[in-house]
């Protein structure tokens, strides 16, 4: 087994981009995901890549999308407020079909808000964020491991679907240190005769673009890239489940949420109450069907969020509302305790009795 | 022999532009600048927003549509994804460049971002109807200052040469004109020139060219190419406003 | 000799060329139009011409070829 080394989220983010192939970063300062700019202002230079200071969020994005455009790996991280600056760039990298990673440590909204940790981009993050029917493929990392891992796999995923991925995380995710094995495997390689690198005097120009004045036309880049989109929701969920073999109560939470509702679990099994998790770790596409499955044979869920209540909507959805679902928040920059699980927890199940 | 036809940069399409517009005019410019120095097949162009929208059919080079204004930074990611073998520049009008886009423009000049950029100053929005641009003149009526712009209610027009000018960054600033034969062979030889800087490593150079809108002006397009002469030139005075390797 | 050709069917009929001929032999058709549906430029002495491409460098439509 590879080496393990102990790791800010934020820094292991990083470093799996750059193991992911990644030699361009542009961004622009903003609590509380600022180490990953500094890391990859310390490391590109030394690798041959490129950090650049963006003059603001949305010049950030739009330099993605030119690099994206000469169909190399990049990214931009962020954090709320940034994101809704990049939106813009955001839904025209998804018109042009270009592949990119971008991260939201998410902070406390709305406005400026507050720099303590939040899952209240949610419904931006899994909505697409800008204007247009699109989608980025949300990956939501609960531990520092996940932080790297799924970074690493977020590129594969942009390429391979010609999608961005977004990095859902929160502050505390961004905060944490743990032991982190770096080991990534190889990178794979996607098909890039889309890309804009010169003609070499050898072929047509290629133009990447989002612009489609043909209605009859916009409609079918529209059909195709929810094809592809179709693909992704057939082939890429990810969750977890923990405890779920005899639960009768199923909370639904992902990130920093998740690890809080893990001890709140394991304290209300001790006190015999059957209850497990299901933690989405994609967001978008959401586990649907593993909710479905689960709404089968669990009386009642918990979605437990640091947002009013966001992801919520998406647990109704996919059990198509066969079970009462009891939210269990805190927000503005408050992290629900394990005891407040616990509580909801306890207070759901004397509801079943 | 053929002394004159239409450069190999450019692709055997119609423009889309009004009659008498000198878009074409400076797009057959930079494609002649491409032909010259042979660099048609590591060229990348940016598109902006604006009448020049579809500026990336016209181009056989690669070409990238931006956001409206953002060109700057998609061309900032366009040359460092590559910065020995892209050559790459953007195409941008006035509101494009000095209104949405004036972060983007003034940081990719201080950063001496290696790229070229043709900057189309015609006064106007020319693609939605003729509203005032950041360059409309004092007095200038336009759909959206209707008795005229005045410059104690909505400011004055941006001088983007003069401005940019201030700043340390940039290599070449150049305003020229195309409103008449002496004035579009100089134009041709700043934007050719723009294109080598970029070669060398120079740096942002950047050719601000007067262009005539006819349709939107309400004039026949010799008027138009008249009131360059009366109207623009004097408020946007030619000439080099920055050259440093001259210097 | 010098010889002017035009691409008719590029033609918007906008004039440039005709008020740029040192020469005056060049006029916009008065009795047939292009399937833009505008008058195009068209010479009326090609004898006279001397290559100068003031035409071909005012037209905003790459409609002009110039040979000597």
């Amino acid at each position: 087994m590879a080496e393990k080394v102990l790791m800010k989220g934020n820094e292991a983010i990083a470093e799996a981009a750059i193991l992911a192939g990644c030699r361009h970063y542009f961004g622009y300062p903003i609590t509380p995901q600022t180490e990953i700019a500094a890391y990859m202002a310390k490391r590109m230079p030394k690798i041959g890549g490129c950090f650049l200071q963006a003059e603001s969020e949305v010049a950030a994005i739009n330099m993605v999308y030119g690099l994206a455009s000469t169909g190399k790996r990049v990214m931009t991280s962020s954090s709320s407020p940034g994101i809704s600056l990049k939106a813009e760039g955001l839904s025209y990298m998804a018109g042009s079909d270009l592949p990119a990673l971008v991260v939201n440590v998410q902070r406390g909204g709305p406005g400026l808000g507050g720099i303590q940790p939040s899952q209240s981009d949610y419904f931006q993050a899994t909505r697409g964020g800008g204007h247009g029917d699109y989608h980025m493929i949300v990956l939501a990392p609960a531990s520092v491991q996940e932080m790297a891992s799924l970074t690493f796999k977020g590129f594969d995923l942009a390429e391979k679907y010609r999608v961005t991925s977004m990095i859902l995380a929160d502050g505390t995710m961004g905060q944490m240190m743990e032991p982190v094995e770096l080991e990534m495997g190889e990178v794979n390689e996607h098909d890039k005769s889309w890309a804009v690198t010169g003609t070499k005097m050898a072929r047509k120009h290629n133009i990447i673009n989002s612009l489609s004045l043909n209605s009859e036309q916009l409609e079918q880049q529209n059909f195709e890239r929810f094809e592809r989109y179709k693909k992704i929701e057939e082939n890429e969920v990810m969750y977890e489940e923990f405890m779920m073999d005899d639960a009768e109560i199923c909370v639904v939470a992902f990130g920093i949420a998740s690890r809080v509702s893990k001890n709140a679990i394991m304290e209300a099994r001790a006190k015999g109450i059957k209850v497990g998790m299901i933690r989405p770790i994609t967001l978008w596409p959401f586990p649907k069907k593993a909710l479905e499955t689960a709404a089968e044979k669990c009386k009642a869920f918990i979605s437990v969020e640091l947002s009013m209540g966001q992801m919520i909507e998406d647990v109704e959805l996919a059990i198509r509302c066969k079970r009462p679902v009891t939210l269990c928040n805190r927000v503005g920059g408050m992290i629900p305790s394990s005891e407040q699980v616990l509580a909801t927890i306890e207070q759901v199940q004397g509801g079943l009795e | 022999m053929i002394v004159f036809e239409k450069p190999k940069a450019l692709a055997d399409v119609p423009f889309h532009y009004c009659p008498g517009c000198t878009h074409g005019i400076i797009h057959r410019l930079v494609a002649e600048a491409i032909d010259e120095l042979g660099i048609e097949g590591q060229t990348i162009g940016v598109a902006p927003v604006g009448c020049s929208v579809f500026a990336y059919n016209y181009f056989n080079c690669d070409m990238v549509e931006a956001a409206h204004g953002r060109a700057p930074a998609v061309a900032t990611g366009l040359k460092r994804s590559d910065p020995e073998n892209h050559i790459v520049f953007t195409y941008q009008g006035d509101g494009d460049l000095a209104s949405i886009g004036m972060a983007e423009t003034v940081h990719a000049a201080t950063r001496n971002e290696n790229i070229t950029i043709i900057f189309v100053n015609n006064a106007i929005y020319g693609m939605t109807g003729g509203q005032m641009a950041p360059t409309s003149l004092p007095g200038q009526v336009t759909q959206t200052s209707p008795y005229g712009r005045d410059p104690k209610h909505c400011g004055y027009p941006v001088k983007v040469c003069e401005m940019l000018s201030q700043l340390e960054g940039p290599e070449y600033l150049e305003r020229v004109a195309v409103n008449n034969i002496k004035n579009i062979r100089a134009a041709k030889k700043a934007i050719k020139k723009a294109f080598e800087n970029q070669i060398q490593g120079k740096g942002f150079s950047l050719v601000e060219v007067l262009s005539s809108c006819p349709t939107n002006w309400g004039m026949t397009p010799q008027k138009a190419l008249e009131w360059i002469d009366e109207a623009m030139i004097p408020y946007y005075p030619l000439g080099v406003y920055k050259d440093r390797s001259a210097e | 000799m010098a010889k002017v050709t035009f691409n008719t069917e590029l033609c918007k009929g906008c004039g440039l060329c005709v008020n740029v001929c040192p020469k005056k032999i060049l006029e916009l058709a008065k009795d047939k139009i292009n399937q833009k549906g505008h008058y195009p430029a068209q010479m009326t002495d090609q004898s006279q011409c001397i290559g100068c491409a003031f035409c071909a460098t005012m037209c905003p439509d790459c409609v002009i070829t110039v040979e000597k």
